[in-house]
């Protein structure tokens, strides 16, 4: 499966030479592409022996490839071969696979991407094995195999009366030569008997009962315990550190400097290692380093807003799109509204710190890594450790949550020069504070609308001054088609030019400025999205307003223009899915037709992401302290034809609302190249009491094949309940966090 | 100095620092990793267990603290994950990634054990304390009210 190798070649995590002299992890080089791997081209068959292993007694073994993050993959992927294979759910086991791209395809856990490039794939390992049973019984039983048909686990020839358990011919079936995919029929979905079931969680046993299951309740005989002091600069390097007297403290077995990998993705800091991980972290608090702290120590997010005003009143660096001609339209239209929006720096907070175990012995490394792209990291810690991919073997962990931090392999590759230098099995755990002040944030944003109604409050002219990221020091970008060499964007800091509603209003630019950026920034849950959702679905509310026009009629009033073609490929936004999730939302949430009390409002919101489209509405109760209160929210989405597990679907949506509230009310600050934050108290992620009650969801299903779920219901409920907020009180939210502006949860 | 104390009904004695947290003698000393380290500030409530009963966070407490006392972590609270709470997680599929369910888990039996039938208002203050970054709280909630229900519902067959 060659195409699914080219996460072997190339690492999402880069290291480039900065003008300042230092190395810095930078992720804005490959921006995260994850469609591009699967569903497409002329790609070997997997081998079905790969997957599915059947005993005598015809259990069937079904392997897990993809990582777990909590979104359900484990499940996923294997209900959709062994609905193919044809087995009673009750009567398969899952495993989870350690990497091996070569046997398995692809394995990652990003971009909503495990249903789209799986659904195909998957099903056809089920139905390749299915069809080696029948072929073995075939031959035992001298019929031809187009006369075997199967039930659940049961192979049957009608004509002679002939029946046997699938775990009779398991083994000759695994002689058998897999078939030519393209000869296999796959069911019809009205005869599914697993996918669209309800199926819980693989691993929930374990969970409930604290058998050890995550990265970090690995334990290996004889293995030790680090921790990792880098730069409060993010990308700064150590020089010098009170290394003996470190040594002296309790427990504590090693403690060095590691310089930066030249190249191969971790970053200078230093090693404490001890015998418990409590023994590490106390001598870190004793711990004095001499820290080259680079080009950032100067990036503020004080001085980013400013400086973001300043450059909205300047000529923009670039235009990313542009339409007709928006700014003579501005200049006559019957009403112009004109706002400027800015959302903060996050971290993704994951509840387990990043963290690996690592053994090196005899020139040969094996790691336990909870990592999103494990794929990736292979050839990056073969260079770091000068060693061949070969000789590494990375196991996978189920994960504590990720987020799209575990995107970025640095930990990993940290675990394992650790672990060469000592000789010995270790794990190294971040602690909190590590993983709030050494991420890879979701990046801030500026954007500066303004926009143009004619006489009957129709979008007639719209145009963006969206002020973003470079990377400071970074070589230029290439040149792309269409735009001149220019700053590199830092990671997940670019506004897509066909983002709505470009194509749907005549007079259209988006226009584009950039400031370097020191720390690093990446994919966020739902990157882009997740921010940009907030701002255009907020303008668009007021623009609504401005048009005297009930919210939900004016977003079907503009979704029914004539879009604009949209230049070259990828995915078409297709505005009748979007009208239709977005007339189911307000249909279930009794938009426009109930009564609310007063302090009391919904709000709606809309986005198109990861090829998943979502409409969601917000009810709110606002009180005079300004503490908010959702009441409940409402979800439409449509995610194709097919909800693979409507139990798991359900919880993506659940954990997505969450997350976009959590979202609303966190902010990271950096301050002289430093985070502010260190752990919850300063970072409060949303709690059990101010969550909704209540999250009602609904599936549109349409003729599509299925697409993912852990990102797309993200991005709405963010402006769904800022524009309820503004229903409620009047106050319209162009900035976040919401405790800003005085708001809280309640 | 050694520290004696039940762990999950068995007598243990441990020779480890007397200010090293509990979360830590539990994971890195005796080798049971059910309890969860998210934040070492008693911030998230993933290292949640009980120490004489009631719930506490483990990565606040001390060794010296439990000497003589009763600890229960998730992996003693039933010998075979049958308390209620465990199978209404499981039947309600409960967990996302499922890091933070163990010290969920703990709360609210330390809840159920004082407050047999609780509200949803005294749900949500004993349950304020555990943070859940998936956002798994309406499921949290539901399996409160459902292990409550299947007690209920045993007792009266029981009569």
């Amino acid at each position: 499966m060659s195409p699914t190798l080219t996460l072997d070649r190339r690492s999402f995590l880069r290291v480039t030479a900065l003008a300042g002299g230092g190395f810095m992890l930078a992720s804005y080089i490959e921006p995260l592409n994850l469609f591009a791997q699967g569903g497409r081209g002329n790609t070997p068959p997997l081998d079905p022996n790969a997957f599915v292993s059947i005993d005598a007694n015809g259990i069937a073994t079904i392997l897990a490839k993809n990582p777990e993050i909590g979104q359900g993959v484990k499940v996923m992927l294997p209900m959709m071969i062994a609905e193919e294979l044809d087995v009673e759910w009750k009567n398969v086991r899952i495993q989870q696979g350690d990497l091996n791209p070569t046997k398995y395809g692809a394995q990652s856990a990003g971009g909503s991407t495990a249903a789209p490039n799986n659904w195909e794939p998957m099903r056809r390992v089920g139905a390749a094995a299915r069809a080696m049973l029948i072929a073995a019984a075939a031959q035992e039983w001298g019929v031809p195999a187009a006369e075997i048909t199967t039930t659940p686990g049961r192979l049957v020839h009608a004509a002679s009366n002939k029946s046997a358990g699938y775990g009779q011919f398991a083994a000759a079936a695994a002689r058998i030569t897999p078939p030519d995919p393209a000869t296999l029929t796959l069911k019809d979905p009205k005869n599914y008997r697993i996918i669209g079931q309800r199926i819980p969680g693989v691993d929930n046993h374990k969970i409930v009962t604290g058998q050890p299951l995550f990265g970090s309740d690995i334990k290996l005989p004889g293995m030790l315990y680090a921790v990792y002091q880098r730069s409060p600069v993010i990308g700064g390097k150590a020089v010098s550190a009170n290394l003996d007297a470190i040594k002296a403290l309790p427990g504590i077995r090693h403690a060095f400097i590691v310089p930066d990998s030249n190249g191969a993705g971790s970053m200078s800091g230093v090693a404490i290692v001890a015998d418990s991980w409590w023994y590490a972290e106390s001598a870190r608090k004793q711990l004095q380093v001499k820290w080259d702290e680079g080009i950032t120590a100067t990036d503020g997010s004080a001085a980013f807003s400013a400086r973001a005003v300043e450059l909205s009143k300047e000529a923009p660096h670039s235009t990313a799109r542009k339409d007709g001609d928006p700014d003579a339209a501005l200049t006559t239209a019957a009403k112009v509204v004109e706002a400027a929006y800015e959302y903060p720096f996050l971290a993704h907070a994951p509840m387990e710190p990043p963290n690996a175990t690592a053994v090196f012995k005899d020139g040969k490394l094996e790691m336990w890594a909870g990592t999103q792209q494990p794929g990736g990291v292979v050839n990056t810690i073969a260079q770091a450790l000068g060693i061949t991919a070969g000789d590494i073997t990375i196991h996978l962990p189920r994960m504590g949550g990720s987020f799209g931090r575990r995107l970025y392999n640095d930990y990993v590759v940290e675990t394992a020069v650790v672990a060469k230098t000592i000789g010995v099995p270790v794990q190294l755990r971040w602690s909190r504070e590590d993983e709030m002040r050494q991420e890879v944030f979701r990046p801030a944003g500026y954007h500066f609308l303004k926009a143009g109604l004619d006489a009957s409050g129709k979008l007639v002219a719209w145009r963006n001054h969206f002020v973003s990221f470079s990377v400071a020091g970074a070589p230029p970008a290439p040149p792309r088609e269409g735009q001149p060499q220019g700053p590199r964007p830092a990671g997940s800091s670019t506004l897509n030019a066909t983002e709505f509603p470009a194509r749907f209003v005549p007079n259209f630019a988006t226009h584009v400025s950039m400031m370097p950026l020191g720390v690093t920034t990446g994919a966020h849950r739902a990157p882009g999205s997740n921010a940009i959702s907030f701002v255009m679905q907020s303008f668009l509310d007021e623009l609504a307003q401005a048009a005297g026009k009930d919210p939900v009629q004016f977003r079907l009033e503009l979704l029914a223009n004539t879009p604009i073609p949209q230049q070259g490929g990828g995915t078409q936004f297709n505005a009748e899915r979007m009208a239709g999730v977005l007339e189911l939302v307000a249909e279930k949430s009794g938009w426009g037709k109930r009564t609310l009390p007063k302090g009391t409002a919904m709000g709606v919101g809309f986005h198109f992401s990861h090829q998943g489209y979502f409409a969601e509405v917000a009810e709110v109760n606002v009180d005079a302290n300004k503490r908010i209160k959702v009441n409940k929210v409402w979800a439409a989405g449509d995610v194709g034809r097919q909800i693979i597990n409507p139990l798991n679907a359900e919880s993506q949506v659940h954990s997505a609302v969450m997350d976009g509230m959590s979202q609303m009310m966190l902010e990271v600050t950096v301050e002289a190249g430093r985070i502010r934050q260190g752990n919850y108290d300063e970072y409060p992620v949303l709690r059990m009491r101010q969550a909704p009650p209540e999250i009602e969801v609904h599936f549109l299903t349409s003729d599509n094949n299925p697409t993912g779920l852990g990102e797309p219901p993200l991005p709405p409920v963010i402006p769904a309940i800022a524009n309820a907020v503004f229903s409620a009180t009047g106050v319209r939210v162009r900035s976040l966090p919401l405790s800003k502006h005085g708001f809280s949860w309640r | 100095m050694p520290v004696t104390f039940t762990l999950n009904g068995r007598a243990t004695t441990v020779d480890a620092p007397a200010d090293m947290p509990l979360l830590w003698v539990l994971r890195d000393v005796l080798n049971l990793a059910g309890t969860k380290y998210g934040c070492g500030a008693g911030q998230c409530g993933a290292c949640t267990v009980h120490v004489r009963g009631r719930a506490v966070r483990s990565c606040q407490t001390p060794l010296k603290n439990v000497q003589g006392a009763a600890v229960v972590t998730i992996e003693g609270l039933s010998p075979d994950g049958s308390h209620p709470l465990q199978k209404a997680w499981e039947q309600l599929d409960v967990p996302e990634c499922g890091y933070c369910q163990a010290g969920q888990i703990m709360a609210a039996a330390a809840l159920l054990a004082a407050r047999p039938k609780p509200t949803d208002a005294e749900i949500d203050a004993a349950m304020n304390g555990n943070l859940c970054r998936c956002g798994t709280y309406i499921r949290i909630r539901q399996g409160i009210h459902q292990a409550v229900r299947s007690v209920a519902t045993n007792n009266e067959e029981a009569k």
